[in-house]
This record gives structure tokens, C-alpha cells and sequence, in this order.
């Protein structure tokens, strides 16, 4: 098994984040993984991806030309990267962010809207992770807890409570 | 001891802090930026010194002063900034000090761009300052291995009183894998050089003869003294230093060479090729300076060398095989990465040639 995801959307959407999570969940269950960021001139507002593979198996290059997952949180990104999604692959995309598109299938859920209802519009990014794994088989959802009880402040409970309802309210997004 | 996912750029500096680094210098540069902030962060709690230098030659220029003093000593930058410290390192082999310089590379000439690149090989492994000098230069080709490297290239060092390169690229410096912290001794970071280990350090010499550290020879015959002196630590440094890994070579009709990320891809492709029934090998240069000549004893058919960069390892290769195989090249630069396919589609074309 190897799964290639490229994650994408506006810097300050916690983009990096989603990446790293998903790759700390694939440690935990002691697979191979990398993680690799666009490291160019990005800006809060700008474009912001980064690229995680997990794989039984040793990983060749951490880049990813063909991905077997997106997951996509802003039009832009729809845009910019949907030509590189494998003909079988999955495409995750925030629905509140992006035009309706019939051409392409997708597993869509409005996670801005999501997170604004949850009173954070930052943990976003944990809704679609949540979408993602739903579908996704990949890591277990409890091992992604895990690393979030382990990387939140302590100093902000609410914070945690907040990234763990948005991974709950993510996981029922699953709509394939 | 379980793994942390770190990056290859924070391994490297968490590599030097366990090997003892207790000062550090550099400037920022991408795409090596964290390995500077990690330093930043880390160097001063564990008892050693952090300089944000105001450029590259005055940060090299700080490392040579440390090392002189005895202090295990490093700085890093990425190609334009690693030109700018040619001059540093030629005057640090010359004075024989040890000294720990990494180079993740970019693409070049010029200012180039920040994606990865191999293109500084010529310049790492043929002394990219002037004089007839050597850099023991090591290239690892994962987490793991930017954190094992570095702690060897201090220990080799100081052992051949000789700087040391860590030659990485972006891709490594910026991606992150699973790492593990082998149990090796905590930091010691802040202890000044004891004289039984470096005798010939500048720790001050009240109750002993001075010491002194230099490379400017003006009387007839003392140069070249120290240059057939430094001829004979680069030979015993070419005898026992040389360092690859190997894959698959007893059958191998065609053998891959590749170092650093290039490795990686390379490595994958003689997987993909060998679930196929292609008998295809991999030798990866650990080091490169000393270049792994014995790897290439007993040649093979045929090799195919991949780099991102227009042919310069190729030359080492063809050196070590001196005619004896045919050899084969593909390699892309100012930010093309070779990709397995690529290297499927060229083994493929010369497989039965």
C-alpha cells in the first residue's frame, strides 16, 4: 500500500497542519511516511500546499507528480491541482470555498462553514481531515486523536475540544 | 526508542548538538532556513553559542575562529551562500582545523531558485576554494540519515583534523520523515576543548608552549611541507573512509548510481524494475569525497547514472570503472528531479543494448 495526498489551499488555512497531522497518525501506526512542504515565498492569503505519502514500503521521492488523494480547501487550489489527481483517485474539497463542478467527482463538505459553526473557522482544516479519513482508510481515526491530544496547548482546552468535534463532524461528511 | 517525525534540515542540527557542536554561525538561506532557526532555538539552552552572522563569509570566518579554539563547530547555507564561503574552507584545510559545513543544495548558477539540485558536487568534492585540499564529503538520503551523517562528520573531523561537508538538497532539508534518536551521549555543548584531545588547540597557553594555527607559509619548502602533509591525510582518508550502500549487484546486468534524494528514486525504480524480472542493482555513494571507488572493483555490464545535475558524480564513475563498462547518464537540473518513470523509461531502453 502507498497512498500519495496532496493538501492545498490559502496559507493561514492550516494547511502544513492537516499535512503533519495525517503524517504524526502514520508514525503512530509505525508506517513509512514523508512530508514535504512547498517551501517557496508563501504568505497568509497565498497559495499553500504540501505533500504526504504513507506507504508500508520504503518511499522513493517525497514529491508527488500523481496523487492518489486531494484534499482541497479553496478554488485556487481546485485549480490549480486538480489535473493531478490519478483518473481513480479521491478528491476531497471544501465546499464552502469552491464552485460546484460537475465535471469531477468529489467527496465535498462545506468545512468553512463547518468550522464557523463549530465557533472556530480555523479547525477547517480538521473537518476535512475528518472527511478524509472517512472515506480513507489509511490511518484510524483514533490514532489522529492521539496526535491531536498530543499537539494541542495545554493552556487551551477549548482549543482541543474544538479540533476534536471538527474531526467528528468531518467523519460524517462521508458521502461517497 | 520510538521515532519523532522531524526534518531533514532539524535533524541535521539536532545531529550536531548530540555530536558535541558548541558554536554555530550562519545566515539565512532557502532552503536550509530551519536548520539556522533550530540552532536558534537550541544552541544557547544546551550551553553552546548561536550567531546569526551578517553574511556568509563573516559566518565561515567564525567557525575557522571557534575551531581554532577547539570547539566542535559548524555552519550551513545553500549554493550562492556556499560559494561565499569557498575562501573560509580553503583556509580552514589549510590550518587543519575540523570544521562541520552544510550545503543544502539549489538550484544554480546564480541566484537560481530554492528546489532541490545536485549541482554542487564538482565543488564540494573537488576543494571549491583554491590549494590542493580536500573536504570529507558525506551525502545521506534520508532523516536518518542527515542525523547519522552529521554526527559522523564531527567525529571524522576531528579525527583528520579536516572540514567535513554535509551535502543534502532542498527536498531533504525540507521534507519530514520518521527519525529515530539512537542513544548517543547527550549534548555536551559549551565545554571548551580539553588539551588531551586537542593538543593543538588555542585554549591558552599559560604553562605550555604556544600554539599555532595557520595556513601561511612564506619560507622556501614549509608550504609544500604541509601540502605533502595534507596529501598524505587525504590518502589515508581515501583508504578507510569510503563509505556506499549496495542493492542487488551479484545479477545485475544494469547498475543504478545515485546519492542523496536521487538515491531514493533510484532505489524505487530498481524495486519496481526487479518485481518485473528486470535484474537491475543500486550503488549509492555514502561519501563522495573519498568516492566509493571500491564499490566499482568488480565492474558490472553496465551503469546508468542518475543525478540532478548535467553529469558531475558521472565523472567519478567513470574515473572509478577507468573504461571497463559502458555508462550510461540521465540527470536534470535547475530544478528537474528525475523521476522513476524517467529512469524506468531510459533501463528499459538500454537493458538489452
Amino acid at each position: 500500500m502507498t497512498e500519495r495526498i496532496i493538501i492545498a489551499g490559502s496559507g493561514g488555512q492550516g494547511i502544513m497542519l492537516l499535512g503533519k497531522v495525517l503524517a504524526e497518525g502514520a508514525l503512530l501506526e509505525n508506517k513509512f511516511v514523508t512530508w514535504l512542504p512547498a517551501y517557496g515565498p508563501e504568505v497568509r492569503g497565498g497559495a499553500a500546499h504540501c505533500m504526504v505519502t504513507i506507504s508500508d514500503d520504503e518511499i522513493g521521492s517525497a514529491h508527488i507528480d500523481q496523487a492518489d488523494s486531494l484534499i482541497i480547501m479553496n478554488q485556487v487550489s481546485l485549480d490549480k491541482f486538480k489535473g493531478r489527481l490519478k483518473n481513480t483517485g479521491l478528491m476531497i474539497v471544501n465546499s464552502s470555498l469552491t464552485k460546484p463542478d460537475k465535471n469531477i467527482k468529489v467527496n465535498s463538505g462545506d468545512f468553512t462553514d463547518t468550522a464557523i459553526g463549530l465557533g472556530n473557522i480555523k479547525v477547517a482544516n480538521i473537518v476535512a481531515l475528518g472527511c478524509y479519513l472517512a472515506v480513507k482508510k489509511i490511518v484510524s481515526p483514533e490514532n489522529i486523536l492521539k496526535v491531536i491530544r498530543k499537539m494541542a496547548p495545554r493552556d487551551k482546552p477549548e482549543l482541543l475540544k474544538a479540533n476534536i468535534e471538527a474531526l467528528k463532524k468531518g467523519m460524517e461528511f462521508k458521502n461517497d | 526508542m520510538p521515532k519523532i517525525l522531524m526534518s531533514g534540515n532539524d535533524a541535521i542540527a539536532e545531529g550536531a548538538l548530540r555530536a558535541g557542536c558548541s558554536f554555530y554561525a550562519g545566515y539565512p538561506i532557502t532552503p536550509q532556513n530551519e536548520l539556522t532557526a533550530y540552532m536558534a532555538n537550541n544552541m544557547q539552552k544546551r550551553g553552546g553559542v548561536f550567531i546569526q552572522a551578517e553574511a556568509e563569509v563573516a559566518a565561515i570566518n567564525m567557525v575557522f575562529g571557534a575551531s581554532a579554539a577547539g570547539a566542535r563547530s559548524m555552519t550551513s547555507s545553500s549554493s550562492p551562500g556556499i560559494s561565499l564561503k569557498q575562501e573560509g574552507i580553503s583556509y580552514i584545510a589549510g590550518a587543519e582545523l575540523p570544521a562541520v559545513i552544510v550545503n543544502i543544495m539549489r538550484g544554480g548558477p546564480g541566484l537560481g531558485n530554492i528546489a532541490p539540485s545536485q549541482s554542487d558536487y564538482f565543488q564540494a568534492t573537488r576543494s571549491g576554494g583554491h590549494g590542493d585540499y580536500h573536504c570529507i564529503v558525506l551525502a545521506p538520503a534520508s532523516v536518518q540519515e542527515s542525523y547519522d551523517l552529521t554526527y559522523l562528520a564531527f567525529n571524522l573531523a576531528d579525527k583528520y583534523r579536516a572540514p567535513a561537508i554535509i551535502l543534502g538538497d532542498g527536498m531533504l532539508g525540507q521534507m519530514m520523515e520518521p527519525l529515530e534518536l539512537k542513544n548517543q551521549s547527550p549534548c555536551l555543548a559549551g565545554r571548551q576543548a580539553k588539551p588531551k584531545t586537542k593538543p593543538w588547540a588555542l585554549t591558552g597557553c599559560a604553562g605550555r608552549k604556544a600554539n599555532v594555527v595557520k595556513s601561511f607559509y612564506l619560507k622556501e619548502g614549509d608550504l609544500e611541507k604541509l601540502n605533502l602533509k595534507l596529501q598524505k591525510k587525504y590518502q589515508e582518508i581515501t583508504a578507510k573512509e569510503q563509505r556506499w550502500e549496495e542493492l542487488f549487484l551479484d545479477d545485475a546486468r544494469v547498475v543504478l548510481v545515485a546519492y542523496g534524494s536521487m538515491a531514493r528514486i533510484a532505489r524505487a525504480a530498481v524495486k519496481t524494475l526487479r518485481g518485473k524480472g528486470r535484474r537491475v542493482g543500486l550503488v549509492r555513494p555514502v561519501s563522495l569525497w573519498p568516492f566509493p571507488k571500491k564499490a566499482f572493483a568488480r565492474p558490472k555490464n553496465k551503469y546508468l547514472v542518475v543525478e540532478m545535475s548535467y553529469g558531475q558524480m558521472l565523472e567519478d564513475v567513470q574515473l572509478a570503472l577507468c573504461g571497463e563498462a559502458k555508462i550510461e547518464f540521465l540527470g536534470r537540473s535547475g530544478g528537474g528531479v528525475p523521476s522513476e518513470e524517467e529512469i524506468i523509461l531510459k533501463i528499459n531502453k538500454i537493458y538489452n543494448g
